[in-house]
């Protein structure tokens, strides 16, 4: 058992926690991306059936060939997490089953079907079903996209602020009154709305960052000006909006998760006559301490309670043993918020070069939209890190504790396959991230191919072309 | 109380034909997968690759929908069986993720199609057998414990007590099963020398899939499990007598119509045998879900949660099916030797 016993020393649950976040992380990439870009193709083909200019529907065909290969990533990551609660943590599968297994059996039932159902029609259809019926499946596949969105942030909102529940004698959680109250459970309105501005906002700044590219390279570009301009409408209006959305968000969380907020301030102490924002530090957990803080005093209790003196709980009203760890959760908030504020510099920079009439003839506004394009997925992950970690130390947030919900596996057995994991995402993602770039890199132009002529794929993804300049086969 | 009893069975069917639509459906594909080798590069793997290219992706949702119904309707299953199966489940949805980019990746970078063929056949072969271990793995019967902290009852193997001779057997008896019904559609399917190569790999295959049955068959009355009581005596021997009958009749009128040139009969048949071969599964196991420990009663969710899913499902699922049967009818026909892509 040598090589085996290497894996002894770690924990399983440290391990099998890693594998959850590496799969999870991986995955909520391409939704993230797929659902802000539905919807943009959504948009573009309504504004090529209501103004017949070719310009939209070129730049459908372009996107929708990227949408193709995201999409694809996002389904085969997707089917592992369907299997990731009951392979790693079973005993949370066998409580929290009679809850949430059926709001993730409607997932499965009213989007993914949905989606494989029109995905077909809208990659290969346009000459099968005619324009409106055409535009119809496009809106279909959005609308899938955000069903599924819908159900598992209910789902996960449920994990955080759990409700409309009662306990077994298996210690089983049970549904008792209506589902509506387990649905619409109290933070699962913030998150929603947080998540999919998130994905609208994630998707402007990746066509964004392409339109700038092209932009850079040929400033004449048609094709590059619209969808840059698109994008940047797009950023400067959500961006402030996401804004207030993540403060409700936070507001929500400071009534339901007050332990999760402290994380995020670094409030290791009670504040009673008003809280500093600390601004950035080094949280000392050993101290109890935020190290090297700068901070702006009673900030804190003016943003989160609209009062200067308003007192504030720290982790010290909190057990130790019932801690989030607070360093994760105080650098990934930052990065979430840093980078949110970064986005609105772009769109408010935007609307400055539109207003001087120098959107496409500003190569620093274009060289910064390229900085930021992948930006938009750092800060859907560190919110992710910020939300999950914070709910720490409890996978049902204040009744299911981690450590008694994971399965009983042996250590090798979790740390071999989060081996397996890392390899093969690397390899595989990798591959197709790499394909992505490459679509991307190819200018936009007249005369967009459609995915292939023929409408062979119904339910999958279409192959975009060969990218070494292969000719694909003749009809 | 009977009425519990009803909707507890109701989702045993239900989950148990999601499970089937999942193997004969994906089988297929995966099937494919695991021919790949033996097809020429070129037209004959582009006719093969085209041939499941529409239908695959929906396929594989229902392996999420028999995934989620088990952890929905059936949570204390679902929670022993997928420890209990834990380096197989992993296994298989690596094999899956291989299989699935390969689709995608291979049309896209022509440079490394011969890589992306190589990914696409062994993560068919790694889903099919390890689903087939599972099953094995299931049948022989897994380790559970009382255990009020875990919901009631809990894994209590090694990680490794699913790898046995029984569990390669049966890991073994999918991949050819599998291939069996990959080598039947091409059949129906493909033109060409690929149909011949696929005629040619059916015989053989045919041959294999019905020894391995009756190997699995003579070796399942003696796993721990006293299986053959249900088997031999009455009321169970009714319906475990016409099973083994019908398969040698079925096995009969396989190599007869594969005789006969018949292109679209041998995949019917072979869907047959699997049906056949899921009965004789659900005799053996009904009413138990992890044998013999633990009955779907006892590993159900409460009422209100399969009454919730139940409304839903007994709407949406005739959506899907009438989806899924047109996305068929679509793409009926030879694929044609241009391809589609």
């Amino acid at each position: 058992m040598g090589q085996t016993a290497v894996f002894d020393q770690f924990d399983p649950v440290v391990l099998a926690r890693i594998q959850f976040a590496f799969t999870v992380s991986f995955h909520f990439i391409f939704p993230s991306f797929s659902i802000g870009l539905a919807s943009y193709l959504a948009v573009l083909e309504g504004l090529w059936l209501k103004t017949g200019k070719s310009v939209y529907l070129d730049l459908f065909r372009y996107w929708l060939k990227i949408f193709a290969v995201v999409f694809a990533m996002g389904v085969v990551s997707g089917i592992v997490m369907s299997y990731q609660f009951g392979t790693n943590w079973s005993v949370f599968s066998v409580k929290t089953g009679p809850i949430l297994g059926p709001l993730m059996a409607y997932e499965v039932l009213t989007a993914f079907f949905l989606e494989a159902g029109f995905l077909g029609v809208m990659l290969f259809g346009m000459s099968k079903v005619g324009r409106r019926l055409h535009f119809a499946a496009t809106c279909m596949v959005a609308l899938g996209t955000f069903i599924s969105a819908t159900w598992i942030l209910s789902v996960n909102s449920w994990m955080q602020t759990p409700t409309g529940f009662a306990i077994n004698a298996n210690g089983q959680f049970v549904p008792a009154g209506s589902w509506l109250t387990i649905i619409f459970n109290p933070s699962f309105p913030y998150r929603l709305a947080h998540t999919v501005i998130a994905s609208y906002l994630t998707t402007s700044l990746v066509v964004g960052a392409v339109g700038a590219w092209h932009l850079l390279k040929d400033r004449t570009n048609p094709y590059a000006r619209k969808m840059f301009s698109m994008a940047m409408w797009m950023a400067a209006l959500v961006a402030p909006v996401q804004i207030l959305a993540g403060d409700m968000h936070g507001l929500n969380t400071l009534e339901h998760q007050p332990a999760k907020i402290m994380a995020m301030e670094g409030h290791y102490q009670s504040h009673p006559e008003g809280a500093p924002l600390i601004l950035f530090g080094i949280p000392n957990s050993a101290e109890k301490r935020v190290d090297y803080a700068v901070e702006v005093p009673k900030a804190s209790s003016l943003i989160l309670k609209h009062d200067l003196d308003a007192p504030m709980a720290g982790l010290d009203t909190i057990p130790d043993d019932r801690e989030p760890p607070v360093a994760i959760v105080f650098w990934s908030f930052r990065v979430m918020v840093g980078l949110g504020f970064a986005m609105l510099g772009l769109g408010l920079f935007s609307l400055l070069a539109r207003s001087r009439r120098a959107l496409y003839d500003w190569p620093l506004l274009h060289r910064l939209a390229i900085a930021m394009g992948p930006t938009g997925f750092v800060a859907v992950i560190a919110g992710w890190v910020t939300t999950e970690v914070g709910r720490q130390p409890y996978t049902v947030y204040g009744q299911l504790l981690t450590g008694q919900s994971h399965s009983p596996l042996a250590a090798p057995a979790v740390a071999v396959s989060l081996m397996a994991f890392v390899v093969v995402y690397f390899a595989v993602f990798g591959a197709g991230t790499w394909y992505l770039l490459k679509l991307m890199g190819q200018p936009p132009h007249a005369g967009e191919t459609e995915p292939p002529q023929n409408p062979i794929r119904t339910a999958g993804i279409t192959p975009a072309p060969a990218l070494d300049g292969a000719p694909e086969p003749a009809e | 109380m009977a009425y519990n009893l009803d909707l507890t069975t109701i989702w045993a069917f239900i989950i148990a034909f999601a499970v089937f639509a999942y193997v004969v459906m994906d089988g297929f594909d995966l099937g494919i997968g695991i021919l790949f080798p033996f097809f020429a590069v070129g037209e004959e793997r582009d006719q093969a690759m085209n041939s499941i290219a529409p239908v695959w992706d929906g396929n594989e949702t229902w392996l999420v929908l028999g995934g989620g119904g088990l952890f929905a309707a059936f949570p204390l299953a679902y929670g022993i069986i997928l420890p209990a199966t834990y380096p197989l489940m992993i296994a298989m949805l690596l094999g899956l993720v291989f299989r699935g980019v390969a689709f995608e990746f291979r049309w896209r970078d022509t440079r490394h199609r011969a890589l992306w063929d190589v990914a696409f056949t062994v993560g068919s072969v790694v889903a099919a057998m390890a689903q087939g271990m599972i099953l094995g793995a299931i049948l022989q019967g897994v380790t559970v414990t009382r255990s009020v902290a875990a919901g009631g009852w809990a894994y209590a193997g090694n990680w490794l007590d699913w790898l046995t001779p029984f569990s390669l057997l049966t890991g073994l008896g999918v991949v050819a099963g599998y291939a069996l019904l990959g080598a039947t559609w091409l059949n129906w399917k493909v033109e060409g020398t690929a149909q011949a190569h696929a005629v040619r790999l059916a015989r053989v295959l045919g041959i294999i899939t019905l020894v391995a049955m009756a190997a699995v068959s003579a070796a399942t009355p003696f796993l721990d499990y006293a299986y053959w009581h249900r088997w031999f005596e009455m009321p169970g021997i009714l319906l475990t007598v016409p099973v083994p009958l019908l398969v040698v009749a079925f096995g009969f009128s396989f190599f007869k119509s594969l005789a006969l040139g018949s292109e679209r009969l041998p995949f019917a048949i072979a869907l047959g045998l699997f049906l056949l071969g899921f009965a004789g599964l659900g005799i053996s196991i009904f009413p138990y879900i992890v044998p013999d420990q633990i009955t779907i009663w006892e590993a159900a969710a409460p009422e209100k949660s399969q009454l919730f899913m139940l409304v839903g499902t007994v709407v949406i699922m005739p959506v899907i099916i009438a989806y899924t049967g047109w996305a068929y009818w679509v793409f009926r026909g030879k694929v044609g030797t241009h391809g589609y892509h």
